[in-house]
């Protein structure tokens, strides 16, 4: 497991650049903001939490479809779905996820803050949206594992990935987003929508590897 | 235990599909009747119906509203069980049984929108509100449209069963929280009226024309899904006699 690992982390690293290219879309998403709503800052500073997670979201559904493609590109998925008799597939799976997340998605959370600078957002906002990016972005990471396990076998996948991904997401994206406004604003409480948020992505770690599992063994056979 | 064995072997029996089709052939002139039967008695009810003291007439826009939103959770829950049937009985009917629904449950949840926007621009005073019931029958839709393009992105119905299957439990989280979400949050939507513990509030007058209208819109969607069920076993047919006849004309060039 910690060999397999290692190797999804090189290879998300190495090959292809694709975790540039997720913060690339990020940087796009947030700078496209102020031409469509206009240079207010005022008005930034109160949507830049949501658009920080939409933007997250997006890059992050971006990136998906590579998932298990690569992997069945050159074979290596057939040889992990037959090796499921010594290690169990979800677990595989997650570590998989696991790894995905670290190079594709941390490097988002990491660059939202100096997004939430360009959105004029306060301190303890920009803490409160990379903390709940943080805590929230492998819920997204772990349900699009079963959207990319559905369509593996597809020529084209991509789009369809992200069609069939988003109504799933949409739970963490509405608590993400309350948790980063209740750090803020007085009366919304910050604990309980980010103890949700958590227990979200507590919960799709047990399922989505579980479902991405199952999908993957009926694609092979 | 007797009656048990003869019950599990009806279902073996319907597995057949030609015997489902006779079954269904059968049973459809009877159930397309019924349904518009229930659905004439149902409209003559909730036109006699009386007008409500605030909301005049269009209080009868819940006759239909209600019993669409109701299928629209109804169709998503026999798609569940449908999929547990392809993946852990491996019916060989679960996935023309879940694929044929998911059309039909794409309609009602639109529908349901539609009445309940229809409903709400006199009543709220606006065509849509982001709260908990409307935005998360909105996602249901989202659902139904993902599913259908799954089934409809692959060739091969075997695979697409399997996996549209997977899609369909892991979305069916979206159903128990239609149910509550009334209850869990303060909406603007008003809370369960009809099913909840200590019986309705909703007056008899109201009450009988919207439950032989639930009732009609029921049967419907079971004619409906017959018919559609009918019609993908068909198309299964056609596409393997059609291979079947492109083999052997093949053969018969090349010999």
């Amino acid at each position: 497991m910690g060999a397999l690992f290692l190797r999804d982390v090189r290879l998300g690293l190495r090959a292809g650049g694709g975790a540039l290219v997720g913060i690339l879309f990020f940087l796009a998403v947030i700078a496209v903001v102020p031409f469509g709503v206009g240079p207010d800052l005022k008005l930034l500073a109160r949507i830049g939490a949501a658009m920080l997670w939409i933007g997250a979201l997006l890059a992050t559904l971006l990136g998906l479809d590579r998932l298990f493609q690569a992997d069945r590109d050159d074979g290596s998925l057939d040889l992990l779905i037959m090796a499921s008799d010594r290690h169990m597939l979800a677990l595989t799976i997650l570590v998989k996820c696991l790894a995905h997340w670290i190079v594709s998605v941390l490097p988002l959370v990491i660059a939202s803050p100096l997004l939430g600078l360009f959105m004029n957002m306060e301190a303890a906002a920009i803490g409160a949206t990379a903390l709940t990016l943080l805590v929230g972005t492998p819920a997204i990471t772990l349900i699009g594992a079963v959207g990319a396990a559905v369509a593996v076998s597809l020529p084209r996948g991509g789009l369809l990935v992200s069609v069939i991904i988003l109504p799933l997401t949409i739970p963490v994206l509405i608590f993400g987003v309350s948790a980063s406004y209740g750090a803020v604003e007085d009366p919304a409480p910050f604990l309980a929508p980010f103890l949700i948020l958590a227990a979200i992505t507590l919960f799709f770690a047990v399922l989505g590897p579980i479902a991405a599992a199952a999908a993957l063994r009926s694609s092979a056979d | 235990m007797s009656d048990a064995v003869s019950k599990t072997g009806r279902w073996i029996d319907l597995a057949n599909p030609t015997r489902f089709l006779s079954v269904a052939g059968a049973a459809l002139p009877w159930l397309g009747g019924l349904t518009v039967l229930v659905l004439a008695i149902g409209f003559w009810m909730s036109m006699n119906a009386p007008d409500d003291y605030q909301q005049g007439s269009t209080v009868k826009i819940m006759f239909i509203h209600v019993p669409f939103a109701w299928l629209s959770m109804m169709c998503y829950t026999i798609m569940s069980v449908a999929a547990l049937g392809t993946l852990v009985w491996r019916h060989p009917l679960a996935d023309v049984s879940a694929k044929a629904a998911a059309p039909i449950g794409a309609v009602f949840t639109a529908l349901a929108l539609i009445t309940g926007s229809l409903w709400g621009k006199p009543m709220w005073g606006t065509w849509w509100v982001w709260d908990a019931r409307l935005t998360s029958v909105f996602v249901l839709f989202l659902m139904y449209l993902g599913i259908i393009a799954l089934t409809r992105a692959m060739d091969d119905p075997a695979k697409s069963a399997k996996a549209t299957a997977i899609l369909t439990l892991v979305g069916f989280i979206n159903i128990p929280i239609i149910k509550f979400s009334v209850d869990w949050w303060n909406t603007l939507h008003q809370p369960a009226s009809v099913l909840r513990m200590g019986g309705s509030t909703l007056d008899p007058s109201y009450l009988k024309p919207l439950l032989v209208m639930a009732i009609g819109f029921t049967l419907l969607f079971f004619t409906l899904h017959l018919m559609a069920m009918r019609n993908e076993i068909w198309r299964r047919r056609v596409t393997a006699m059609r291979r079947v006849a492109a083999r052997s004309a093949d053969r018969g060039t090349v010999s």
